[in-house]
């Protein structure tokens, strides 16, 4: 074959730069759409729940009167719902994902629980809350709690915790290991002071987007029972309530709840319009809590990579 | 060769098979490891240098599938450490390993060389701090580092990093020190900082070394050992094999016919 002449391979290389062109305009193009749609959203809800970003919104209970309306229930339910949500679901999944990858021997078992874990995953979460609704509620008697709530989402998200884990861990090298191991390290030593610590920024990103979609799951937590009009928070911890007596210190994950999207979903399905701008106000600042937790996310993920290197 | 040069036996294969699975890449090794001296292993790529050397460690147990047979004896005390009955961890605690590619963890520089220790429980200060610094000096990399030992080793150089991979493995006093190709990644100047390091080191600790470079065994070992798809070839003093092997095959491969 003769070698190609300059001409010949401008022409080559001006079409490859063509395609190069054309994909990087599809790709912007693309970006610049999803970016648009979230803008827009948040912008949409920003605008129309504008009236309503009062000190008083935060502080308020629910109410009749659109404009006294609050959502301090809702945000005080979703938090502590996610309180007992993460501290379930971590330790859990973590634990699993750690025994799936460390210690589990490859057989059939593992094979059904990995294809289990993965089905897990794509379980509609309305079938989490019949589940939890017949054990949480029902079989330990937890009743519609936030105890309850928080085990159903706990038990939603146990499948992402345990993946990201999963792959967390497998992202370390396996001289690592062996560099571990070849001092006579145990595998639990191996896991405690090496898989753990460096598994650790990618079992937090898991963690935080099992918790944002938690924080959004509307269905399990009505099936469950999540009341939609409430006016009182859960009892602090040693606090004093009606009677005299004290609160216990664990005394509030038995309390009767609501959360944010339950919230807002009762004032959009209101007659009254203004319920409307209640609905767009408590969407933003929901919006404003996932963002904010992706965002603490991002940064805890780049401060602790900042030291694993290989 | 007469018998009251050959020193005491601080290992030996004996009929060692090994198998990844169903293929088998060890083939009935016979081999004296001698104490306080350094063997060499040679052989062209593939030839099984890696995995006999990682018998001795039981690193091959880590990994599912993997089968021994035969034995490696070591002394004095005659342990089979391929015995079902011998707990891999012992053996670790008892056989050093240093990596071709520098491994360090992703912690200090102090916390790597103390690892070993605080695996057999040692968290006592003053002692961690003499024995790393003990083993660091053994590493020949104490002057370049004992004014940052709270930095993060991943950031030394690579020689630096498998001076202290050898550091952590020297903390824990190993009977048995293995080096699978240490110095592959390394330039000539860390390069020949590693040889003299060998070379001291086995006034202490007997070693067994992986190489492909045929002037590295013969600068750095006492004995060479040929390897050729998974057999033994030819063992015998450095010397003899660089200069007069006994198989063809040996001579082939040293000349540079081959391989
Ligand atoms: N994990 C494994 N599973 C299956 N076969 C393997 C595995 N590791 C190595 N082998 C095979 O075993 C044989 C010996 O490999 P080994 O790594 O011991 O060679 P080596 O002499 O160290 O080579 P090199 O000089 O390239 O490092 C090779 O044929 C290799 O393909
Ligand atoms: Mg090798």
């Amino acid at each position: 074959m003769k070698p190609l002449t300059t001409e010949q391979i401008r022409a080559v290389i001006a079409k490859g730069k063509f395609r190069d062109n054309l994909f990087k305009a599809v790709g912007v193009f693309c970006l610049a759409f999803a970016l648009l749609v979230i803008v827009a959203l948040i912008a949409d809800m920003l605008i129309k729940g504008s009236e309503r970003f009062t000190l008083d919104f935060f502080l308020n209970f629910a109410s009749r009167r659109a404009t006294q309306a609050g959502i301090l229930s809702a945000w005080v339910g979703s938090l502590l719902v996610m309180l007992v949500t993460a501290l379930a679901a971590v330790p859990l999944g973590v634990a699993a994902g750690l025994y799936l990858e460390e210690y589990a021997k490859r057989n059939w078992i593992t094979n059904i629980i990995e294809i289990n874990i993965t089905n897990l995953a794509a379980v509609p979460s309305i079938v989490y809350g019949l589940l939890a609704l017949g054990i949480f509620v029902y079989q330990f008697g937890f009743g519609q709690s936030i105890l309850s709530a928080g085990l159903t989402l706990a038990l939603l998200i146990l499948p992402i915790i345990i993946v990201a884990t999963r792959e967390a861990i497998r992202a370390i090298p396996a001289m690592i290991r062996e560099g571990s191991m070849a001092v006579g390290a145990t595998r639990w030593q191996t896991c405690r002071y090496h898989i753990v610590p460096y598994a650790m920024p990618g079992i937090l990103t898991g963690v935080i987007i099992g918790l944002a979609r938690a924080i959004g799951e509307t269905a399990p937590i009505i099936t469950i029972g999540a009341l939609t009009f409430i006016a009182f928070l859960p009892p602090v911890p040693f606090s004093e309530i009606d009677g005299g007596a004290t609160a216990g210190m664990f005394d509030w994950v038995m309390s009767p709840f609501t959360v944010m999207p339950i919230q807002i979903f009762n004032w959009t399905s209101r007659p009254d319009p203004a319920f409307e701008v209640n609905a767009a106000a408590a969407g933003f600042v929901l919006m404003a809590m996932v963002l904010s937790m992706n965002a603490v996310a991002i940064y805890l993920r780049y401060k602790m990579r900042k030291n694993i290197k290989w | 060769m007469q018998i009251h040069d050959t020193p005491a036996l601080k290992a030996e294969a004996r009929n060692l098979n090994f198998y990844y699975s169903e293929k088998q890449a060890l083939k009935g090794i016979n081999m004296p490891i001698y104490d306080k001296k350094v063997t060499a292993l040679i052989g062209p790529s593939g030839c099984g240098k890696s995995t006999y050397l990682r018998s001795f460690n039981r690193m091959h147990d880590l990994y599912p599938g993997n089968r021994y047979e035969g034995e490696i004896r070591f002394f004095p005390d005659n342990t089979n450490l391929l015995s079902p009955d011998v707990d891999p961890i012992e053996v670790r605690m008892r056989i050093g390993m240093v990596f071709q590619k520098p491994n360090p963890f992703p912690k200090t520089i102090f916390e790597n060389v103390a690892y070993g220790l605080r695996v057999r429980g040692e968290n006592n200060k003053r002692t961690l701090d003499d024995k790393v610094e003990h083993a660091l000096k053994g590493a020949a990399i104490w002057d370049e580092v004992k004014d940052r030992l709270q930095d993060m080793a991943p950031n030394l150089s690579g020689g630096q990093q498998q001076r202290l991979c050898i550091a952590r493995a020297l903390a824990t006093d190993p009977e048995l020190l293995l080096f699978d190709e240490p110095t592959s990644a390394l330039d000539p100047i860390a390069t020949g900082a590693i040889e003299e390091l060998v070379h001291e080191l086995k006034k202490r600790v007997t070693i067994l070394i992986v190489t492909h470079n045929m002037q590295q065994a013969a600068r750095v070992s006492d004995y060479t050992a040929y390897m050729y798809l998974g057999e033994m070839i030819e063992f015998g003093k450095t010397d003899q094999i660089f200069i007069k092997p006994n198989d063809k095959r040996t001579e082939d491969y040293i000349t540079g016919r081959m391989g």
